[in-house]
């Protein structure tokens, strides 16, 4: 049934009697053209566009548990491409305008609100750092504003101004940027996806990968062998499990990182803020909700759980950047397991075995990346040839330096 | 530390019953002090409650029964529990900046003064226009915004969302800064104990007599749980009676901390546990010097978790009336409180726990009217008490609806028969079976697992050092409560060595836990709420299960069930016993539900503690710092430090003039700069050179005790990691500096390759940054200026002295110092250090020294500006993507040994000639101003990514020179010299062309440097 | 989390900074090629289990420390002196 406000009135007068699955919870079959393995945002995403721009209908999407089980539910929601690497660039400002047009392309409405992203500086230096990125998104034709002490000011008068240990001194702000409701993502891509004919497969979990000849022939899994011309690994976080089962090592460090909310509370902030001078930022959920976050634990984790000095640290910065915060309570804290990738940029890129394809290292910034990466994965998928604007994701940068390091932190991955 | 207690006994008898109304108040009984009145108001109205109150049930001893509005259909709200599960009674608590939104009323001490408000509504809480959304409510099903709201696409972000914010969101929080403030602490024992109910307490008793190191944490304020609200007995006593003894014995032991108004909020790994004690919300305002609440960071080695158990309410037709409240609830405000939560009472109950009620009720003077048991078969006792006050029974019978508006007036029954009746009462008691707390223990992680005797989820295997016990174990009787608490207690001190010993069982009344629950009445009349603040009824899990969203977790997430600020404490098993039954599979088949830290909210200030404005991190100063102050520098922030900036003088009144002077009377004269705040590492060993050599990129062979030499360090990548120098004091003692923003990752960074990747190399070092003061003194008096600080005997004369050179003098009549003949502005230029105690002084003697040669002391901004001149790269140069070879070091790195960086530097992209290398930029139009972050394209070029060939990275204005200098990266940029390009600044509406040069400005030729 | 130090004893996570697997050798010498060089400095095998790994104690006695931790469950099994470790993996090279 498609959504409309026609069919939720008609529905209402019907006891909600007559709306379907939103996807089917399909059986695997024995035999599919494509199997993306991982029910995330992204393969899903990846599955909907290989239907919608390729006309490969018969694939399949396996997920261990259920869809949208993974980061994609457990992000900050936050959407923006303020980038300043021309690896990025591109790439980021693609989502970004899928993001613009998701909702009436996949009829759900995943509450895409562009309301600006704000990244808050603190010294001459690095202002000059945000001018030289926003300066490259201006190049590449995409938004971005530096803005002065009073700038800022009219956007988030209640930030402590007057009395800050490092005080702001303005702001980069993409107005295109802002949040997307997460858990809508995945479960649109995964109705879309569904409707143009994709079996979405939960509670099939990948346990081998079948070669032969050097070639892929297909996936093990705790649902029995599924045969597949192509295997697409979508599973950030877990990309080095499923990459040893082909004996591969990655660039690529699992590491945890810890996301936070508030009770939900009327409206505060209506737009996304990142200290600089700290690790916080924040925005508010349309439910009232602060949703904020700082930096990652730091040490190599798959427990979906981080500890308290990380805690403690977000919390003080989001004190000091907005004392007003201090009665709030924090409601809920959670741990998702990001592929933190040695230059702190992703790969979308073929792996050097036949048939196998690789979509990973997105450390914390898959969400945003959701639609592109499905759209270039997809391309890469079907064309077995990069998209132009995910050109730079190559896993064997790595060797030939052509890195995409946006922080300047090197092979660390806990430092970008 | 004192627990303040109130004894059945004192308080109890008084039965004075002062002044306005509290109606429902019983004439005694309770754990409150009749003597202390508290005036306090909700929603304006005054009203009086008594201390020991929470402001629920002073609430309720008033009649007011609704207090709140549901958070979708604004349906009126009263009050469920009388605990931390509260998903109803949320108010905004206190006024003003204090103003707490979302307090539950059930937890919220009473204090003479408290103001609240109920939320959520307008215009006020009897006639909230939002209420209308209950005729709404078959639109506003789960998830019916996902399919909706779309159109017009440009709607959203202008009028759907604005409007649902407005909607959503309950309490209004203060937003003006927190006025009170928070305070940290960390404690550490042999056995924590979580909980301060009988097993709690028996658990401490037995870990506390051993001499174990015990902290008790409970989140009331009164130590006791369940037996301060229920009417038990204990060795002949009653409950409360003993709790109360047991807290005292507790208080004898030295070795035993009570946290009473403390919240075990998280677990964390290795016996690392979060806690929040509420100092001061039970007062007005905090007294003098008081935090508002404290965040206890607990290291334990043994926990025992003994947390109690949530009551599960009923699933039926208007569950959410005001006046529908838990059993156990009910009998918390009968016996703990004095007051009655209705008059005529009904009581429905799948279990034999329920039927307590009966008694309770009657004891304090209400009426039940009728008790209706889901069961079929009730023990024959049981029927005659109740009916031996008069309440009719109705086994195997439910509630299938309530009537009343803002408060109960009548429940509908349906009987065993399926004929159904209105029976008049102004409260339901709900019994359905109680969940035990198992949130902390699935904080690491775990997951629960099913008991079927109890139809609930208990604690599955727990990590060593951690035991659950009594109700969050699922041994839910008191007997047993009072046995595996001092059995858990007795073994964890055991296992620490402790010699503990377990003591006779304790006598306890007899009680019934014969149970077997109800997860949903049949027929339903109305909307039957399972998760009652965020509005999720029975139906919104049976279109979630239509809709496909089956797994638990999907379920959660599509009608929000569980997801309030209760975190569905009262509601989760609740949803997924539905959609067991729709699914035909078992509960535990279905999933669990993980619970997160915290396990109730915590305030976000409370984990910020002291760290907020200025004191959010510490301040370091530089040694001048007072004499810097003296002369009104402007400082500025540089990672932990606050330099001096720039230091006006009068008549100056624009920063730049005050640069322009300081850059001028360097390069003129002499001027003194603080560098302190560089990193200092003091390397020594007979292998100090070696570990030099490996992890500098440049040769340290061939220098020469009392030499010194730029260092560049490589990151293993390839990438510049720092810069510095490197002075070789003696043979085998080496002086080394790293920037200002780097000297700790250097530091880390050489005891890494000491330790891990050559340990055995014979040297040892050691961070002399804050032991050390280092001041520059530069310009064409420099010399003179240091020949009156440092002692008589040292020859800094050029040939002595020349540049690069290095030595251990003394200042002040032998006070040991080190002096470096190094530059970073380009003049002739010195670098003293002398200990850090002496700091003060040593720079007060040298502007006294250079004030005969017009000494001006400079900050970090002309030594920006000089080194701007000079061409160095600094910071916005090193920014962890640029090799050595594009900052124009390429050079000086060695070819003839190993060090950290040598071959990834080679790779191909490393390597390329199209990369952006440092040179200088001039405008071309000398008036105009260049900023650093523009970027560069052909002059002609229409901005895009492909046209973009590098960027500025640092500017200055340059008095020497008279307009604007700056240092960037541009493709091939040596071979490019005289060439015009675009500096293209959009974001500050920049675009100007500029030459690209050299980048060095000043004395190319560094004649000034070797004078 | 906390870190039982081989110098200081117990003490918080917040204490200590990560580097990373603590297997991986560095190529050394004149004589090492980039290939292995890049192997060591970006190739992880980021185990789900029994990893040991690189902790730096910087705010107590700046030691290098070799942990052992599950990386699914966060226990620590063991710490010893990165120095130690690294001596003893080079006897052991050598002989």
């Amino acid at each position: 049934m498609r959504y409309s406000v026609f069919s939720v009135l008609g529905q209402a007068l019907r006891g909600q009697r007559d709306w379907k699955p939103q996807w089917r919870d399909a059986a695997p079959r024995t035999e599919y053209d494509v199997v993306i393995v991982g029910g995330g945002g992204h393969g899903v995403a990846t599955a909907y566009y290989l239907a919608k721009e390729h006309g490969i209908t018969n694939v399949a999407v396996l997920e261990k548990s259920h869809i949208g089980s993974g980061n994609v539910g457990r992000n900050t929601t936050i959407v923006r491409s303020n980038y300043g690497l021309p690896g990025n660039i591109p790439f980021y400002e693609q989502s970004m305008k899928l993001w613009e047009s998701l909702e009436q392309d996949i009829n759900y409405n995943a509450m895409v609100s562009q309301r600006g992203v704000l990244n808050l500086y603190h010294s001459d230096g690095q202002r000059d750092a945000y001018a030289r990125r926003g300066n490259a998104m201006r190049m590449a034709g995409i938004d971005a504003e530096l803005l002065d002490r009073d700038g800022v000011r009219a956007m988030v008068p209640f930030i402590d101004f007057d009395n800050a240990r490092f005080p702001v001194k303005g702001g980069l702000l993409q107005r295109r940027g802002g949040t997307v409701r997460h858990d809508a993502v995945a479960w649109g891509y995964a109705r879309a996806a569904d409707q143009r004919g994709v079996d979405i497969v939960q509670n099939c979990a990948v346990t081998g990968i079948r070669r032969d000849n050097g070639r892929v022939v297909g996936v093990e899994t705790s649902r029995g062998f599924i045969r597949a011309k192509k295997v697409a690994l979508s599973v950030a976080g877990s990309t080095s499990l499923l990459a040893s089962m082909v004996d591969m090592r990655l660039p690529i460090e699992s590491h945890v990182l810890q996301a936070f909310v508030s009770e939900g509370v009327k409206p505060l902030i209506d737009t996304v803020m990142t200290f600089g001078a700290g690790h916080f930022y924040v925005s508010q959920s349309d439910k009232g909700g602060l949703v904020f976050g700082g930096d990652i634990d730091g040490y190599n984790s798959y427990a979906q759980r981080g500890n308290l000095a990380t805690i403690e640290d977000v919390m003080e910065g989001g004190m000091a950047l907005w004392p007003g915060l201090g009665r709030l309570r924090l409601l809920r804290h959670w741990g998702g397991i990001m592929d933190m990738s040695m230059d702190g940029s992703p790969i979308i890129d073929r792996t050097g075995i036949d048939g196998l394809y690789l979509n990973a290292g997105w450390c914390y910034g898959g969400f945003k990346a959701t639609p592109a990466a499905g759209f270039c994965f997809a391309h890469l998928i079907a064309r077995d040839a990069p998209h132009a604007d995910a050109a730079a994701y190559r896993l064997d940068r790595f060797a030939t330096g052509h890195l995409i390091d946006e922080k300047g932190m090197g092979a660390q991955p806990n430092l970008h | 530390m004192t627990t303040i207690t109130l004894r059945r006994s004192e308080a109890g008898t008084a039965a004075v019953s002062p002044g306005r109304n509290q109606a429902f108040r019983t004439a005694t009984g309770g754990l409150i002090n009749r003597q202390r009145p508290l005036d306090f108001s909700f929603d304006g109205v005054r009203h009086l409650g008594f201390e020991g109150d929470t402001l629920a049930s002073a609430l309720l001893a008033n009649g007011v029964r609704l207090v709140g509005r549901s958070f979708k259909y604004h349906r009126p709200r009263g009050i469920l529990s009388a605990g931390s599960e509260e998903p109803n009674a949320i108010v905004e608590l206190r006024t003003g900046a204090r103003r707490e939104p979302n307090t539950r009323a059930t937890v919220a001490e009473l204090y003479d003064g408290l103001e609240a408000q109920s939320q959520n509504r307008w215009p006020s809480l009897k006639y909230d226009a939002l209420a209308v959304n209950a005729f709404a409510a078959p639109v506003f099903a789960a998830g019916f915004y996902y399919k909706t709201f779309m159109w017009p696409a440009a709607f959203w972000e202008k009028f759907y969302e604005p409007m649902i914010r407005r909607a959503a969101g309950l309490g209004r929080a203060a937003n003006a800064p927190d006025p009170d403030t928070y305070d940290k602490a960390h404690a550490f024992c042999d056995v924590l104990v979580i909980g301060g109910g009988p097993a709690g307490l028996s658990a401490a008793l037995a870990a506390g007599r051993s001499g174990a190191r015990v902290i008790l944490v409970d989140e009331d304020h009164q130590l006791g749980g369940r037996l301060l609200s229920e009417r038990r007995e204990i060795d002949f006593r009653s409950g409360a009676d003993w709790a109360q003894e047991a807290v005292a014995e507790l208080e004898s032991m030295s070795e035993v901390r009570i946290l009473s108004r403390t919240t075990l909020f998280g677990v964390y790994d290795h016996g690392a546990y979060g806690a929040v004690e509420r100092v001061s919300d039970h007062l007005a305002v905090p007294s003098a010097h008081a935090p508002r609440q404290r965040l206890w960071r607990i290291t334990a080695k043994h926990a025992v978790l003994a947390a109690g158990a949530i009551e599960r309410p009923h699933i039926f037709g208007g569950n959410d009336r005001p006046g529908v409240m838990l059993a156990g609830a009910v009998r918390a405000y009968l016996n703990r409180f004095g007051v009655l939560p209705g008059r005529r009472v009904a009581i429905f109950t799948s279990g034999d726990d329920g039927w307590r009620t009966v008694a309770d009720v009657a004891a304090a003077g209400g009426q039940v009217v009728a008790v209706i048991d889901s069961r079929s078969s009730v023990s024959p006792n049981l029927r005659r008490e109740a009916e031996a006050v008069g309440a009719r029974v109705i086994a195997g019978g439910y509630v299938s609806g309530t009537k009343g508006h803002l408060a109960l007036k009548a429940i509908d029954v349906v009987d065993t028969y399926g004929s159904s009746e209105t029976i008049a009462c102004d409260c339901l008691a709900m019994a359905n079976g109680w969940n035990p707390i198992v949130h902390l223990d699935s904080h690491l992680s775990r997951r629960p697992v099913w008991n079927e005797v109890i139809q609930a989820f208990v604690p599955g295997a727990l990590p060593s050092g951690m035991a659950a016990v009594g109700a969050s174990a699922g041994r839910l009787t008191l007997a047993e409560c009072l046995k595996t608490g001092a059995q858990a207690g007795a073994e964890a001190a055991l296992a620490l060595g402790f010699a503990a010993a377990a003591r006779d069982t304790l006598k306890t009344d007899p009680e019934g836990i014969a149970h077997t629950p109800l997860w949903r009445v049949a027929k339903p009349k109305g909307k039957a709420f399972v998760d009652f603040q965020n509005d999720v009824a029975a139906s919104d899990v049976e279109l979630a299960h239509r809709e496909g969203f089956r797994a638990i977790e999907h379920l959660k997430r599509y009608t929000t069930l569980g997801m309030a600020t209760d975190q569905g404490k009262t509601s989760n098993l609740a949803g997924l016993s539905i959609m067991a039954e729709l699914t035909g599979q078992a509960i535990p088949s279905v999933g669990t539900t993980v619970f997160r830290p915290p396990f109730t909210p915590v305030a976000i200030g409370a984990f910020a503690g002291h760290h907020r404005g200025k004191e959010f991190r510490a301040t370091r100063h530089v040694p001048s710092h007072a004499w810097c102050e003296e002369q009104g520098a402007v400082f500025v922030e540089t990672g932990l430090w606050l330099r001096p900036a720039y230091f006006p003088v009068a008549g100056e009144n624009d920063w730049m003039q005050t640069v322009n002077r300081e850059v001028n009377t360097v390069r003129s004269k002499v001027g003194v700069c603080d560098v302190t705040t560089l990193g200092k590492i003091d390397i020594q060993g007979r292998d100090a050179l070696a570990l030099i050599e490996r992890a500098c990129a440049n040769p340290f062979g061939t220098l020469a005790v009392g030499k010194a030499r730029y260092a560049v360090l490589l990151r293993e990548d390839g990438f510049v990691m720092d810069d510095g120098t490197i002075a070789r004091m003696s043979d085998t003692h080496f002086v080394m500096t790293a920037s200002t923003a780097n000297a700790a990752k250097v530091m880390q960074h050489l005891e890494f390759c000491h330790q891990w990747l050559w340990p055995d190399l014979d040297v040892q070092m050691v961070s002399i940054s804050e032991q050390w003061a280092q001041y520059a003194v530069a310009g064409p008096h420099a010399r003179d200026t240091l020949r009156d600080v440092i002692d008589p005997g040292f020859d800094i004369g050029n040939e002595a002295f020349p540049f690069l050179a290095c030595a251990d003098v003394t200042v002040g009549g032998g006070i040991p110092a080190r002096l470096f003949r190094i530059s970073f502005s380009g003049e002739l230029a010195y670098e003293l250090a002398v200990p850090a105690a002496y700091g003060d002084a040593a720079w007060r003697a040298i502007m006294q020294a250079g004030s005969q040669y017009g000494i001006t002391a400079y900050g970090s901004e002309a030594l920006s500006v000089m080194r701007i001149e000079k061409g160095h790269a600094a910071g916005a140069e090193i920014n962890g993507q640029t090799t050595a070879r594009d900052i124009g070091l390429g050079g000086m790195l060695a070819k003839k040994k190993d060090y950290v960086g040598r071959l990834l530097k080679e790779r191909p992209a490393l390597t390329d000639p199209d990369r952006p290398i440092l040179v200088g930029f001039h405008p071309v139009d000398p008036a105009q101003r260049l900023r650093a972050g523009a970027r560069f394209l052909a002059v002609g070029a229409s901005p895009s990514l492909e046209a973009d060939e590098g960027y500025m990275t640092s500017v200055a204005y340059s008095p020497s020179l008279g307009h604007w200098i700056g240092i960037g990266l541009i493709r091939r940029g040596p071979k490019r010299h005289g060439e015009r390009v675009r500096a293209y600044d959009p974001v500050r509406s920049a675009d100007i062309e500029v030459e690209i040069c050299s980048p060095v400005f000043v004395d190319p030729k560094e004649e000034k440097l070797r004078v | 989390m906390r870190i039982r130090c081989s110098h200081c004893g117990e003490r918080d996570n917040g204490e200590f900074s990560y580097l990373g697997d603590a297997t991986l050798a560095r190529p050394d010498g004149m004589e090492a090629d980039a290939a292995a060089m890049y192997d060591y400095v970006y190739l992880r095998d980021n185990l789900a289990g029994e990893h040991r790994e690189l902790w730096y104690h910087g705010a107590g006695c700046r030691a290098w420390l070799v942990v052992t931790r599950d990386t699914r469950t966060h226990t620590i099994s063991d710490v010893s002196p990165a120095r130690d470790v690294a001596r003893t993996r080079r006897t052991g090279e050598a002989a």
